[in-house]
């Protein structure tokens, strides 16, 4: 059996992103112990809220090394939502934040058009790129909730985009990594999909 | 695009669906956790689950619901009814919630809002709005009311969804109160108004009788209410339509909107979906 880890960084309930991961078979454990984060094969970080505040959880619990160790040795990883932000350099929310810093680029505000509301909020369309780890077939909706975004500062680190007054990152990959701006978590069988990809591809190898 | 959202509201008593539902072939028609997922089936886009248990004792039986439906759905779900205390929203949202709304205490004790948003994040943190229009010297007024829409509060419904927003909010429920249970359609006038006033989203509320209703509620042409959903509740329990027929009439209007079947299974893949226009979702059984 496939056996992920989900970390608690006292982020909120984390009850759905286990229940997706049980869903497709996988053995699913909740935590918040940095020892049994760095003995982890396969991590899944999740997250809501403020950048700041996360990375500060983060600290306080001893879990950016391990994070850190684990992204630098390419193994296999799932960020969701925050959970895709903090992989950045910089977070641009009430201030700068250092983020763990597996990709360039920083964190800013939805200003592509001031005429659309934020958080962007529902059901939007991603565009697969050719090279993502999930299949492009599987153009579909998928539920955001963010008024943050990514800003890759490398454009072959995004592997999806999203359309919200101009494009924007919804997912980025690389090695046995993914990260998506949504919810799988919480977006019915399409979401359920994507994790399946993961799962699927990245989390069967040693 | 981001999709117009359709939001099935679910009013609970004492952990039961109450005030019907068409699902008579469910073995408990009452089942919350039933509903749901039926609802998640037939392509809802979110759900609202309204407490109106009058008693404080419901709370334990409201969480246990909540926990329920959260471990059955995977789709997000609002929550709402009787939310005094930073701690009865933490509760629900720790329970499964994606977001708690605050309606009656958010009047009465606007820092509830700032603290909401402060702990569970202003993206959980929505605040209902019932305005009715009243005549106050002579001219009319938009005026908020509070208690299930019994008792006048003296604020103005645009000045204070802007409140709101600056208080934290991340999303507005406006249920127009003379309009609702009545069917005859949205007030496309005051959901206008305050969708524009606001940066944050606003649901439309109160007044669906027929799919064009909740396609003029979210429709921004001149006239149209400008929402960014539509939430309805009798149209959608006692059949009168389904989902997926006011999922083809947005699609019909041009609307953006999330494709039942993507609820489901896809087995009929489309292309890119960059180049999915929104007259191929029409074409496709939306």
């Amino acid at each position: 059996m496939k056996s992920v880890t989900i970390v608690d960084y006292g982020s909120g309930n984390l009850r759905s992103v286990q229940k997706a991961c049980e869903r497709l078979g996988a053995e699913a454990t909740i935590t918040s112990d940095p020892n049994v984060v760095a003995e982890a094969s396969v991590l899944v970080l999740p997250g809501v809220g403020a950048f700041g505040d996360a990375m500060r959880e983060l600290r306080g619990r001893g879990l950016v090394e391990p994070l850190q160790r684990h992204l630098a040795t390419d193994k296999p990883f799932l960020g969701i939502c925050m959970g895709l932000q903090l992989l950045f350099e910089t977070g641009r929310e009430g201030g700068d934040h250092t983020g763990l810093a597996a990709f360039k680029g920083d964190v800013v505000r939805f200003e592509i058009d001031p005429s659309l509301k934020v958080p962007h909020m529902g059901w939007n369309q991603v565009r697969w790129h050719g090279d993502s780890p999930v299949p492009t077939a599987l153009g579909s909706y998928y539920y955001f909730v963010h008024a943050y975004h990514a800003r890759p500062a490398e454009a072959a680190d995004i592997c999806g985009t999203a359309d919200y007054g101009g494009e924007f990152c919804a997912a980025v990959s690389r090695g046995r990594l993914l990260a998506t701006q949504f919810h799988p978590e919480k977006s019915q069988q399409a979401g359920l999909r994507v994790i399946e990809a993961f799962l699927d591809r990245y989390a069967g190898r040693p | 695009m981001l999709a117009k959202r359709i939001i099935p509201c679910l009013d609970v008593e004492k952990g039961r669906v109450v005030k019907g539902t068409k699902f008579l072939e469910l073995v408990d028609a009452g089942d919350p956790v039933a509903v749901a997922a039926r609802y998640e089936a037939e392509g809802a886009d979110e759900l609202v689950f309204l407490d109106i248990t009058a008693s404080h004792e419901g709370r334990s039986i409201m969480l246990d619901m909540v926990r329920q439906v959260a471990e059955t759905i995977f789709m997000p779900f609002t929550v709402g009814g009787g939310i005094r205390t930073l701690a009865d929203a933490a509760e629900l949202v720790q329970a499964g919630a994606e977001k708690v709304s605050i309606n009656s205490s958010a009047v009465k004790t606007p820092e509830l809002v700032t603290a909401v948003a402060d702990r569970l994040g202003s993206c959980a943190t929505v605040v209902n709005i019932d305005p009715k229009r009243v005549v106050r010297d002579g001219r009319e007024v938009w005026e908020v009311f509070i208690n299930g829409g019994r008792v006048p509060t003296g604020l103005e419904a645009v000045a204070w969804a802007r409140q709101v927003e600056q208080l934290g909010a991340g999303e507005i429920v406006l249920t127009c109160m003379d309009r609702d249970g009545t069917r005859n359609g949205y007030d496309l006038e005051i959901t206008a108004a305050v969708s524009q006033a606001v940066s944050i989203p606003v649901v439309a509320s109160g007044g669906a009788g027929c799919p064009e209703h909740l396609a003029d509620a979210v429709d921004r042409g001149p006239g149209m209410g400008m929402a960014d959903a539509a939430l309805a509740a009798g149209i959608f329990h006692f059949g009168q339509c389904t989902i997926r027929e006011v999922k083809q009439l947005f699609a019909k209007r041009g609307i953006p909107v999330r494709p039942v079947e993507d609820a489901r299974d896809r087995t009929h893949v489309s292309s890119a979906p960059s180049t999915a226009s929104l007259s191929d979702s029409s074409s496709r059984s939306v």
